[in-house]
């Protein structure tokens, strides 16, 4: 690991603060994927910024439209919580099988938006929910924070505070998952939301994005069934050692067709 | 430049400066001097660093001792009774054989430790999803999966 300082925020207004003229400065939320890369000297900010003690980050809301989860809220508090058990099953689901234990007890929701991990599920539960990204400076919708691969809408020192879903009339997450990363070769995550059907795929390769066809083709009919006969085209997904770009594209669509009906 | 920690660890506070870049499971293993606690992949995959920060179970392998500062802190040394007497989870795995090199022991049983009041009876399949942080290069899961169910009985009686 090269060298950085550490500076603990106290709150969000503190940490927007201390990021103020660092040279390459980083927010350090559960550093689950940050550590591990700066291990890896893939990543060297020159100073981190600790928001473990900002306590206005974390926590759940929910008032039966909406569940809001603070940005420092970990992926194990998002699986065990009632609230979102009862209002987005598919939500506390998808954050229950996120990594392996000990990751999801120091793992946050707000840490993996801002690292848009391509093959990571919450991109697939924030773009597939249309859920709202709020900083510390203006809320971002889904649809304009992802783009691509580890790039979001963030600016320089902007610093995710919440992400606010709206409660879907019905959702699913279902990921292929590589056994040994537990990474999705593919997740889909179907919903039918208050603003339409929602169809979002992570682990494609360049960042999670939407079948628009599949989505249309539930609106008019809401059944694994109506998209049976849509084509995923192979073009714009990645090959590796785990996948050709075909065969993720057939597992968009079987994957798909499953979690619209595990969401019927 | 350092920076001060202070870490309850298996009830002893032990305060430090460390570099920021110092990992809890160094901090553990050198600072500490206990190395109970085994860093096996040291990429957050094998969870033999495993042990629980305010209760979680958490891989040290992958966080900054910094991370940890005001925690407190729990590993497998700390587990056993004063008198020497073994934790129901470390006699469940002696008794069950839970082991075969025995590297990623400390790990397995910090793990299966934190199960204690959210598994209640759990079945094979639980116990082995349950255990999805942690990896045997030895493949001996079996009896790893017998251990962590009599020791998760046993540490509710």
């Amino acid at each position: 690991m090269h060298p950085f300082e550490l500076h603990k925020a106290a709150s969000a207004g503190d940490a927007a603060a201390l990021i103020v003229g660092k040279a390459d400065g980083k927010y350090l939320a559960g550093g689950q994927s940050l550590i591990a890369a700066m291990k890896l000297r893939l990543n060297a900010p020159s100073d981190l910024i600790d928001l473990a003690a900002a306590s206005d980050l974390k926590g759940i809301k929910s008032d039966g439209k909406t569940v809001t989860i603070g940005a420092m809220t970990t992926h194990a508090d998002v699986a065990a919580s009632a609230d979102v058990q009862k209002a987005i099953p598919a939500l506390a689901a998808l954050a229950g099988d996120i990594g392996d234990r000990q990751i999801r007890n120091v793992g946050t929701i707000g840490g993996a938006l801002a690292n848009n991990d391509p093959a990571a599920d919450y991109p697939a539960a924030v773009l597939g929910l249309g859920a709202t990204v709020h900083t510390n400076k203006r809320a971002i919708h889904a649809d304009e924070f992802f783009r691509g691969m580890y790039e979001t809408a963030l600016e320089s020192g902007e610093l995710i505070t919440a992400v606010s879903f709206p409660v879907p009339q019905r959702a699913a997450y279902l990921k292929f998952k590589n056994p040994a990363s537990r990474f999705a070769i593919i997740g889909v995550l179907a919903a039918q939301t208050p603003a339409g059907a929602r169809v979002a795929v992570t682990g494609g390769g360049s960042g999670v994005f939407r079948v628009a066809d599949m989505e249309r083709a539930l609106a008019a009919n809401w059944s694994a069934a109506a998209i049976t006969h849509v084509k995923v085209p192979a073009s714009g997904l990645s090959s590796d050692l785990h996948g050709s770009a075909e065969y993720r594209a057939h597992l968009v669509g079987v994957l798909a067709q499953r979690a619209v009906a595990a969401a019927a | 430049m350092g920076i001060p920690v202070s870490i309850n660890v298996n009830g002893r506070a032990v305060d430090a400066d460390v570099d920021p870049r110092t990992l809890l499971v160094d901090f553990i293993r050198t600072h500490c001097r206990l190395t109970g606690t085994h860093v096996g992949c040291d990429t957050a995959q094998c969870g033999a660093c495993t042990v629980h920060v305010d209760g979680r179970a958490v891989k040290s392998c992958n966080l900054l001792a910094a991370q940890a500062n005001g925690a407190t802190v729990l590993t497998i040394e700390g587990l056993a009774a004063a008198n020497g007497d073994m934790h129901p989870m470390q006699a469940a795995f002696k008794e069950c054989h839970g082991l075969q090199c025995g590297f990623c022991t400390p790990g397995m049983v910090m793990s299966a430790c934190e199960l204690s009041g959210k598994l209640t009876n759990p079945t094979d399949e639980q116990i082995r999803d349950a255990l999805d942080g942690n990896i045997c290069r030895c493949t001996g899961y079996h009896n790893i999966v017998k251990a962590v169910k009599s020791g998760l009985s046993n540490m509710q009686k």
